[in-house]
Order: structure tokens, then C-alpha cells, then sequence
């Protein structure tokens, strides 16, 4: 692949082979069917109850009315005690990219992650999407504004945590790729990773310009 | 003669109680992400210059960890959703 260059309007351009396209998008997807696999929660309704609470809230109309908006915050009060707070993933990759956000108090990380981790999954899945989205199917020049440069460089990223924690790559790569033959059925995964490693290296050369 | 339940006259949580001790953002280690791109993450999420960037990614490889900012609770949570964002392994903290 050439390198990712830098372009005067703050943008990126690359030339793909059909081959490299095709491999990014082979890559991509099954990170964003990941972030898509909600596991059974029921977030959806808790933050559905929250918008229409705060709403009513605003109106303070008739006694009739105002019960409607008590019974509205009581039924949301009881939605967020009564769903399922969600806690780290179980799935590496997931726990991963969907971090906790105290180190050493589950209670507000799942506190944090109640109210955030629906919009970073929306936000992750978007990255994603903007690289699928400016893919030529069969190769060629890509133009990215400086936008979706950095979602391009944020969606590799994913792709490449989701890599790393499967094959757990540690920080000697290159000796953990020189122990695998070529034989070994890790050893291409490991290449990929590699690859997908100068892609990103070149990206954030060309939007550091 | 009754007595009312000590909790009621207490704050509510520990965290209003030590209103003097600010919040962290903490970003840690990891082999996966490129020190190219921790140091761009750190220029263009909070401002940082090249140099400071720098710095502070050379802090998180070298030594496990490193504290990025530092101010409310709230701002440290939205820079950890941010960093998340990016890939980044960030957390909140209490300055201790």
C-alpha cells in the first residue's frame, strides 16, 4: 500500500488495491457486528422513560396533568432501579473497547457506563461506518476530509484493539511474530495485525502534518 | 423523643464531602495503540502541544500510566468517554 498523504484542506488521500479494500471491509465488519450485539439489554427503554419524564416535567398545567408527570418521573425513577445495570462486558474484545471508567469502584464505573455506553457503541459503530462508506468496493484513490480521516483512524484502531486482545499482543510484537512458522495458523492474523498497524501509523503521519 | 437518622444531616456522597480534592483523568498503557497516535489523541483532544503531547505518551509507555488533566468529576468523565472514543484505556479518579 502507499503511504496516506496529507491534503491541502486538511484531508487525507490513499490509493487501495482491490485486495486492501476488500481486506478493510472483511476487518471492519465484524467490529461493528460486535458493538451492534446489545446482549439482551433493555437500555433503550430506560433512556426512552428519562426523555419523555423530562418533558413532561416542563408542563405544570392542571392537577390531572401534574399526576401524569409524578406517575411519569415515578415510572422512570423505577425503570433505572429497576433495569439491569449494565456491567463490563464478559467478552474481552468488548471490555476492551467498552472500558471501565473507575479502575477500582465497579459501582460508578457501572453508574458511568449506564448513562454512556449506548452513545459510544452509536459512536464506535459510526466510525465504522464512515470507513465502509468511503471504501471504493474495488479499490482506488480515497479522499477523506479531516473528519473522516480521524473516524478512519479511530474505526482502524477498534479493529486493531479487537486484534491485539485476541492474539494477545504484547508490547514485543515483532519478537511474538518471529517465534509463529509461517505454518502456524496464528501467523497470518499476526501479519494483519502488523499490517493494519503501518495503515494507522501512516494516517496519523499524513493528519500530524 | 426521637432522634433522626444520622445519614439524613449527611452529605450525600463522599465526594461532596472533600470538595477540595480534584478529579483525574488517567491513561494507561497498553501495547496496541501507536505512540504516533496516543500523542495525536492528546494534541487534538485537549489542545496539548507537540511537545506536552509527547511527554505525557512517554509518561504512559514508559512508567504504566500517566494523569492527563485534572478538574471536576464531570470533566473527567467526558474526557474519558472522548478517550474511549479514541481507544484509549482512560479513567476517573479522586486526586488522593
Amino acid at each position: 500500500m502507499e503511504m496516506f498523504r496529507p491534503t491541502r484542506d486538511g484531508g487525507v488521500s490513499v490509493s487501495l488495491s482491490a485486495g486492501e479494500a476488500q481486506l478493510l471491509r472483511t476487518l471492519v465488519l465484524p467490529v461493528m457486528d460486535l458493538l451492534t450485539d446489545d446482549r439482551g439489554r433493555d437500555r433503550d427503554r430506560v433512556g426512552e422513560g428519562g426523555d419523555s419524564g423530562v418533558s413532561g416535567g416542563g408542563d405544570r398545567g392542571g392537577t390531572s396533568r401534574e399526576d401524569d408527570v409524578f406517575d411519569q418521573l415515578e415510572r422512570m425513577f423505577d425503570d433505572n432501579v429497576g433495569a439491569p445495570a449494565p456491567e463490563t462486558p464478559d467478552d474481552p474484545v468488548l471490555a476492551r473497547l467498552l472500558p471501565d471508567a473507575y479502575r477500582d469502584d465497579p459501582k460508578s464505573s457501572d453508574e458511568f457506563r449506564k448513562y454512556t455506553e449506548t452513545s459510544l457503541r452509536e459512536a464506535k459503530k459510526y466510525f465504522a461506518q464512515t470507513l465502509l462508506d468511503t471504501l471504493p468496493a474495488s479499490g482506488g484513490k480515497v479522499k477523506l476530509t479531516g473528519d473522516q480521516a480521524r473516524d478512519w483512524m479511530r474505526a482502524l484502531n477498534d479493529v486493531r484493539l479487537t486484534f491485539g486482545v485476541r492474539l494477545e499482543v504484547t508490547e514485543d510484537f515483532e519478537g511474538q511474530l518471529a517465534s509463529l512458522g509461517p505454518e502456524d495458523p496464528k501467523f497470518a492474523a499476526f501479519e494483519v495485525y502488523g499490517w493494519l498497524g503501518a495503515v494507522q501509523e501512516s494516517l496519523v503521519q499524513a493528519l500530524a502534518r | 423523643m426521637s432522634v433522626a437518622p444520622a445519614e439524613l444531616d449527611l452529605p450525600r456522597s463522599a465526594d461532596e464531602s472533600v470538595p477540595d480534592k480534584p478529579w483525574l483523568t488517567i491513561v494507561w498503557n497498553d501495547p496496541v495503540n501507536l505512540m504516533s497516535y496516543v500523542t495525536y489523541v492528546f494534541e487534538h483532544v485537549f489542545g496539548y502541544t507537540r511537545p506536552k503531547a509527547e511527554k505525557l505518551m512517554l509518561d504512559v509507555h514508559q512508567k504504566g500510566r500517566a494523569v492527563v488533566a485534572s478538574g471536576t468529576r464531570e470533566a473527567m468523565e467526558h474526557n474519558v468517554e472522548v478517550l474511549h472514543g479514541y481507544g484509549l484505556w482512560a479513567t476517573v479518579r479522586q486526586d488522593n
